[in-house]
């Protein structure tokens, strides 16, 4: 299991379900959730695998929405 | 734990009403950020346009002004003579700066009004649905120009950092993008270096953003960024195209 050294957190009902940040994850752990629809009406981008989070940030840089924080251990 | 991204103080919390995708919103956490970090929130007036970004006041954290089309940097002027020691920027759209507002952006520049401009180029006019600005490639697909932009009815499209950049009241011109996570660390550079300018008392200053319409391009959000990075790059290249000199 990789070593956790970044966590990610999404303002859920913000999300636009771009796709954008998900494009752009190098340990692509970002994707839609089909199973749900935020308040916006879209899919929502989810993490699943955080552990495997470098906090790279590069899906916040890629937000137009703003929608996540990033920290890092 | 540290936190290494964080939304800014520079927007309010106010949710956009852009498209998902549309790359105006993370040009607004660019600004947003720039102003924070430089310490002038307090005193920063922006002036918003008619386009896309008309709603621009209610997402900025700060005072905000709107213009009519293409007025913003007669606007800004006005405010920024009567209050020089705030901070004064516009923000605009490829047609309310390049199209309808023309005389009003090459005056700013060619008085050196001590002003900031962003100006987004998505190639398009995005709020009114799609019409060929003079920033639409050629063979680009307008509603206005169904079978694409035609060289021999349209002419070309208008460079406009190459061309504020002839006037010297301009002291700093730079063109960026947004089109992957290191364009948008770039972008960010230019938009304070930009702003330092202003500090300074130095001139006026213009960063031009290449930017995406998904909407009204026809295309996912991530197929845009490519379409731009394929078609708008090549013709719209992007780098600094003026600094202040030693003596400005
Ligand atoms: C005087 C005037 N003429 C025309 C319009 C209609 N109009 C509104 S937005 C717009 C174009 C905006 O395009 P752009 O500046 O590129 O902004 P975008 O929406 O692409 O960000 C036009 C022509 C108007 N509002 N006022
Ligand atoms: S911080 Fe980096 S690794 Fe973590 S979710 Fe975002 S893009 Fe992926
Ligand atoms: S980039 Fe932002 S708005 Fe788009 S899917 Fe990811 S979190 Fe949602
Ligand atoms: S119409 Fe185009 S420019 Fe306007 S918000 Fe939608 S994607 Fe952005
Ligand atoms: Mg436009």
């Amino acid at each position: 299991m990789a070593k956790a050294r970044g966590r990610v957190i999404f303002e859920e009902d913000l999300c636009k379900g771009c796709g954008l940040c998900v494009s752009v994850c190098p340990t692509k752990i970002i994707s839609l959730d089909n199973s749900t629809i935020n308040a916006k009406g879209y899919h929502p981008a989810i993490v699943i695998e955080m552990d495997k989070c470098i906090g790279c940030a590069n899906c916040a840089m890629m937000c137009p929405d703003v929608v996540i924080t990033v920290e890092r251990y | 734990m540290t936190v290494v991204f964080e939304k800014t103080k520079g927007l309010t919390d106010v949710q956009t009403h852009y498209c998902p995708g549309c790359t105006h919103g993370i040009v607004h956490r660019l600004v947003g950020e720039a102003l924070e970090e430089l310490g002038v929130l307090d005193k920063a007036i922006g002036v918003a346009p008619v386009g896309c970004a008309v709603l621009a006041y209610n997402y900025f954290n700060c005072d905000m002004h709107e213009a009519a089309h293409g007025r913003a940097p007669a606007v800004a002027t006005g405010i920024k003579r009567v209050r020089p020691e705030n901070f004064v920027f516009t923000y605009q759209g490829d047609g309310d700066l390049a199209s309808i507002g023309t005389a009003e952006i090459v005056h700013v520049a060619h008085r050196g009004e001590k002003i900031s401009t962003i100006f987004i180029n998505n190639a398009i006019y995005g709020m009114t649905g799609g019409q060929m600005a003079p920033t639409t490639l050629i063979g680009q697909k307008a509603t206005t120009a169904p079978l694409g932009r035609d060289e021999a009815h349209s002419g070309k499209p208008i460079k406009m950092s190459e061309l504020l950049a002839t006037i010297d009241g301009a002291k700093f011109v730079e063109r960026v993008t947004v089109t992957t996570p290191g364009h948008v660390r770039k972008a960010k550079k230019a938009i304070k270096e930009c702003f330092k300018l202003q500090i300074e008392g130095k001139g006026f200053g213009i960063v031009e953003v290449l930017s995406t319409c998904p909407t009204n391009w026809g295309l996912t959000p991530e197929e845009s960024l490519r379409w731009l990075e394929e078609n708008m790059i090549p013709y719209y290249p992007l780098g600094s195209f003026k600094r202040p000199k030693e003596d400005d």
